[in-house]
């Protein structure tokens, strides 16, 4: 048992070097029952590297992030066409469960939403234990690899099995971030994740973005032009125009998305005319 | 001008002292039930009163034993059937039954279940069970109990799922969860409190029901566990004991009274307390 697990890790890893963890979105589209929130979006995310999704509210920058891995059919009534590609598998392919493609594509939220009853040690080896892992010195170097990685262990080590909800709330979306990686996915989506924190707070989860991109797929939807900039590698901008739903208007390196848009409405929202 | 101020002034105290006094009228007669019930009750309440069988018509002494007894199993058999029922029922009101045809006209049934009067769910039981097996019984005792706690349970239940957060179940899908793992490992323990309550509530509504009991539990004034049985219980033995002619009875009854009473209040407590300290 053991043998095979090791034997598909090893094999996962040797993949994900020859893939490169790319995520090619492509036609996608997106629906809250009859209103339309994403029309015929196309982009390729280039693997190992922060993507960044920006436009105004509304333009549907978290619809595209939850299509990612497949979190927006959650939404009573919500439905998706077009193609999202991982590796070179669609996660839209019939006869592909959305629960596998959760744990390759893992999430962080705008609200830090630690498990309320858990400690903050189960709330990071909750998806560990779901994916079988029962033995109990896996768990606890995973969970110290996972704190590290979200840059957390220092602060929590002594108190690993408080209720994670008594942290504070940069605290606890670290602990959300250290809850994602510790499955080991191959992309990270983060929405908005410093949004509700203090500068402080903010400048660390920005330091992590950076640093995980050495491991990890990272894609962030920000509403902050600065920290865009600062973090990401590429850019999307999405607009929503006459009620038609978000599309993709330009998309790119980062500091030619900022310093020479192709479009005139890319031009007029990052200087922030829009 | 002034007159007019002085008048609006003394409507208004007038109003309130009619509200007060209403409010004190609400409350009255639950003082009134609980010290009578206390006085008359507590001389009846020693340690034979819940080891003892009833004496035999009109002799002093002897206890309510098996009643206590029976009315505890009655509440768990009720309990074991109408707890996974009822839970999982609300589960499905509140996540998988939102949205669907099935979900709100179970809703609407349980509701109208909930004012079904308790009369009219032991006499279905009395045909389901009493009359196919030929005989009265704990298990049908305690399956007209179940259903009437059924809709308390399911509708306390959906409300304590509705109060947790979108957030925390999306937080468990998102990291690859299958639903009813997220629903198991995360959504339940966080609505822990809140359905405790809901099974509390019930126990504290179906522990004084007598009417549904009387054809279907019957009662015994013999010592029984046997679930296919009658089986005695308190409100059953209160009604007996209070309609019959002797005095040993009537302070035995006050008795039960009592110990019913006491019983209801410290489920109602621990609800309340349950619910706060959430
Ligand atoms: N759960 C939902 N039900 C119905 N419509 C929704 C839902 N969520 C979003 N929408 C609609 O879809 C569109 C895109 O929303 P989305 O949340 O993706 O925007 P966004 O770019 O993330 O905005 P913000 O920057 O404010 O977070 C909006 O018009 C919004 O009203
Ligand atoms: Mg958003």
């Amino acid at each position: 048992m053991q043998m095979t697990r090791d034997l598909r890790i090893v094999s996962v890893q040797e993949w994900r070097e020859a893939a490169e963890g790319t995520v090619s979105v492509r036609g996608l589209s997106a629906w809250y029952g009859r209103h339309r929130a994403l029309t015929d979006v196309s982009l390729e995310v280039r693997p190992r590297s922060v993507t960044a999704l920006i436009g105004p509210s509304g333009c549907g920058k978290s619809t595209l992030l939850r299509c990612l891995n497949r979190m927006h059919e959650v939404v009573l009534g919500a439905t998706v066409s077009g193609q999202v590609l991982l590796e070179d598998e669609d996660v839209y392919g019939s006869g592909v469960d959305p629960v596998s493609v959760r744990r390759r594509v893992g999430m962080v939220f705008q609200q830090p939403n630690p498990f309320p009853t858990m400690s903050i040690y189960d709330n990071v080896a909750a998806g560990l234990r779901l994916a079988g892992t029962r033995n109990r010195g896996v768990l606890d170097g995973k969970v110290e690899q996972a704190l590290r990685q979200a840059a957390l262990w220092d602060e929590v080590k002594d108190k690993l099995r408080k209720p994670g909800t008594a942290l504070s709330g940069g605290q606890q979306q670290r602990l959300c971030i250290a809850r994602a990686l510790a499955v080991d996915p191959e992309v990270l989506l983060m929405d908005e994740p410093a949004s509700a924190l203090d500068p402080v707070a903010t400048a660390r989860i920005e330091e992590l973005m950076v640093e995980l991109k050495r491991d990890y797929t990272v894609v962030v939807v920000t509403h902050n032009m600065q920290q865009a900039a600062r973090v990401s590698d590429y850019t999307a901008f999405l607009l929503s125009e006459d009620g038609g739903g978000g599309a993709l208007v330009e998309y790119g390196e980062t500091r030619q998305v900022f310093e020479e848009p192709r479009d005139e409405r890319t031009r007029d929202y990052v200087t922030g005319r829009l | 001008m002034i007159s007019t101020y002085r008048r609006r002034k003394l409507a208004n105290m007038l109003m309130l002292s009619l509200l007060g006094a209403a409010a004190l009228v609400a409350v009255v007669p639950l003082i009134a039930v609980a010290a009578y019930v206390v006085l008359e009750g507590a001389g009846a309440i020693n340690l034979d009163f819940f080891t003892q069988l009833p004496s035999p018509a009109g002799e002093a002494g002897g206890g309510m034993g098996n009643a206590v007894v029976g009315t505890l199993e009655l509440v768990a058999i009720a309990s074991a059937l109408a707890t996974p029922t009822g839970v999982m029922a609300g589960i499905y009101l509140a996540q998988q039954g939102r949205g669907t045809r099935l979900g709100p006209l179970v809703r609407l049934l349980s509701d109208v279940l909930n004012g079904v009067p308790t009369i009219v769910v032991g006499l279905f039981v009395y045909g389901l069970l009493v009359l196919t097996t030929g005989s009265f019984s704990a298990l049908a005792g305690g399956v007209a109990l179940g259903v009437i706690m059924l809709p308390v349970i399911a509708r306390t239940t959906e409300e304590a799922v509705l109060q947790v957060p979108s957030s925390v179940r999306e937080a468990a899908l998102a990291l690859g969860l299958p639903e009813w793992r997220a629903t198991l490992r995360v959504v339940l323990p966080t609505a822990r409190s809140g359905i405790l309550t809901g099974v509390i509530l019930g126990v504290a509504r179906i522990s004084g029901e007598t009417a549904p009991l009387l054809f279907t539990a019957f009662g015994n004034s013999f010592w029984s566990l046997d679930p296919t049985k009658p089986i005695a219980s308190l409100p059953v033995q209160i009604y007996n004991f209070a309609t019959g002619p002797y005095e040993s009875w009537h302070r035995q009854a006050w008795g039960a009274a009592l110990v019913l009473m006491t019983m209801v209040l410290a489920l109602n407590l621990a609800a309340r307390w349950l619910s706060r300290s959430r």
